[in-house]
């Protein structure tokens, strides 16, 4: 496993670059960043329309959320393959269709979270914003938010390990991330499968695992803190 | 514009049924294994042995934080390398693909059903245990009529969870050459070229399965609540 490690680093952390296309953990990294900035703010929005007065709004985003989560990512990747393309009425780079399919996905799954951020929160802060004179847009943005924001951090960060996770299958489209950089290893190699993907198994493991462990740190210490003000 | 009688030339249906039943057979078989190696899992946890727990929070910990994907390439490509011949000739004889697939997936499924059953478990009052020897139930007899039900109950809403999840990871199986739905999608899309059609039939029938364990698992969730009132 070593022999593999040392022989073939660069490959595994940062693809083909410089005489390529960067890939490798590099890409696997720019992906789910890239995934979680742009699905982060859309999960706000359908987080909102699920909590809002207006019936229709509520529907419609539980029942698009619905969707999202019954359909497998590889799926949603195949949709984006064909789709994204006729939608922007342009070619689109494997980069780019796994960008697309990943931010439809995971925002469904970070909306949850942030719906139920909101709905932790007291009946009170709303209604004491509301007597204030603010509307309920505004009593979202400047009440309920920012509590409901600082409450789920921990539960954002674990989603960007299933992000980190998520990207892998990107790998079956031809975006030379992490996975993509282990068969061209093993397409090398030949003889030493199972130390190369065990390779590949511990790159991802040491990532995740330690995302992971900083989640649950800041859980901790933000329970800590809350018991300090309370 | 959505038409689908070319379904029903040169036995495209049929290709369609054999995918189904691929994954349902994958999703099966994988779910019922899994079961097992949850349970197996949470046994040697909740024994006194510092091995065996060590052990077993390895397990959970790699299945966790390495993507279904990666672990269900180790076990196609890597696996076999440790094999005796004797062995892999046997394996080979069979469907390859299908069985490292279902070990991959039993395997990652238990890993977690083991974490939901622990918690399911751990949600328990310690005085219910207490309560059930002191009216003369051996510690056999207490788990299984005083702590298991309840620990099941409190557990079904997040194991029906696991099951959904399972059944989307189905499809990942298609990267190793599995011939289940999301391959038979594949293949079909490139016989015909009708991708919208095709697409749009496997995600209804992707959906089926999945919005029906959704909608079972909500059901239970909210039956918990009721008559327990703890």
């Amino acid at each position: 496993m070593y022999e593999i490690l040392h022989d073939y680093l660069a490959l595994f952390l940062v693809g083909s670059w410089p005489n390529g296309p960067l890939g490798g953990v590099a890409i696997t990294l720019i992906l789910s960043a890239l995934g979680l900035a742009i699905s982060f703010p859309i999960s706000v929005v359908i987080a909102l329309a699920q909590v809002s007065p207006w019936r229709w709004m509520r529907r419609a985003a539980s029942v698009w959320t619905r969707l999202v989560r019954g359909i497998p990512l590889l799926m949603i990747i195949f949709w984006a393959y064909f789709a994204v393309p006729v939608l922007v009425g342009a070619e689109v780079s494997a980069f780019t269709t796994a960008v697309c399919a990943i931010i439809v996905y995971e925002s469904a799954f970070l909306s949850q979270i942030v719906r139920a951020g909101l709905e932790g929160l007291p009946r009170g802060q709303m209604e004491a914003a509301r007597s204030n004179g603010l509307s309920w847009l505004q009593s979202m943005r400047y009440v309920q938010l920012p509590q409901a924001l600082a409450n789920m951090l921990p539960s954002i960060v674990n989603q960007f390990v299933s992000i980190i996770k998520a990207t892998s299958l990107a790998y079956v489209i031809g975006v030379p991330e992490l996975t993509y950089s282990a068969a061209q290893v093993n397409t090398i190699v030949l003889t030493k499968p199972l130390q190369t993907f065990l390779v590949l198994a511990a790159f991802y493991f040491v990532l995740c695992f330690a995302i992971s462990r900083f989640a649950g740190w800041l859980e901790r210490r933000i329970a800590r803190q809350r018991a300090g003000l309370a | 514009m959505f038409d689908l009688s070319f379904l029903l030339e040169d036995g495209y249906l049929k290709l369609f049924r054999d995918g189904v039943l691929t994954t349902l057979r994958l999703f099966v078989v994988s779910g019922l294994l899994s079961i097992v190696v949850g349970v197996a899992l949470t046994t040697l946890r909740a024994l006194p042995v510092r091995l065996f727990k060590g052990f077993v929070i390895v397990v959970v910990e790699y299945h966790r934080n390495v993507p279904v994907l990666v672990q269900i390439l180790v076990w196609y490509f890597g696996v076999p390398q440790l094999l005796p011949e004797g062995l892999r000739d046997w394996i080979n004889a069979g469907n390859t693909e299908f069985f490292f697939a279902t070990v991959a997936l039993s395997l990652n499924a238990g890993a977690f059903i083991s974490e939901d059953m622990r918690s399911g478990l751990r949600a328990i009052p310690h005085t219910q245990q207490e309560a059930a020897w002191s009216i003369g139930l051996t510690y056999l007899q207490s788990f299984r009529y005083v702590i298991l039900p309840q620990g099941v109950r409190v557990a079904l809403p997040a194991l029906l969870n696991q099951a959904l999840l399972l059944f989307k990871n189905s499809s990942l199986a298609m990267a190793i050459g599995v011939h289940e739905l999301l391959y038979r999608t594949r293949q079909i899309d490139n016989l015909t070229f009708r991708t919208f059609d095709v697409f749009l039939v496997a995600t209804i029938l992707y959906l089926i399965g999945t919005l029906a364990l959704m909608a079972l698992s909500e059901h239970f969730a909210k039956r918990r609540t009721a008559p327990s009132g703890v």
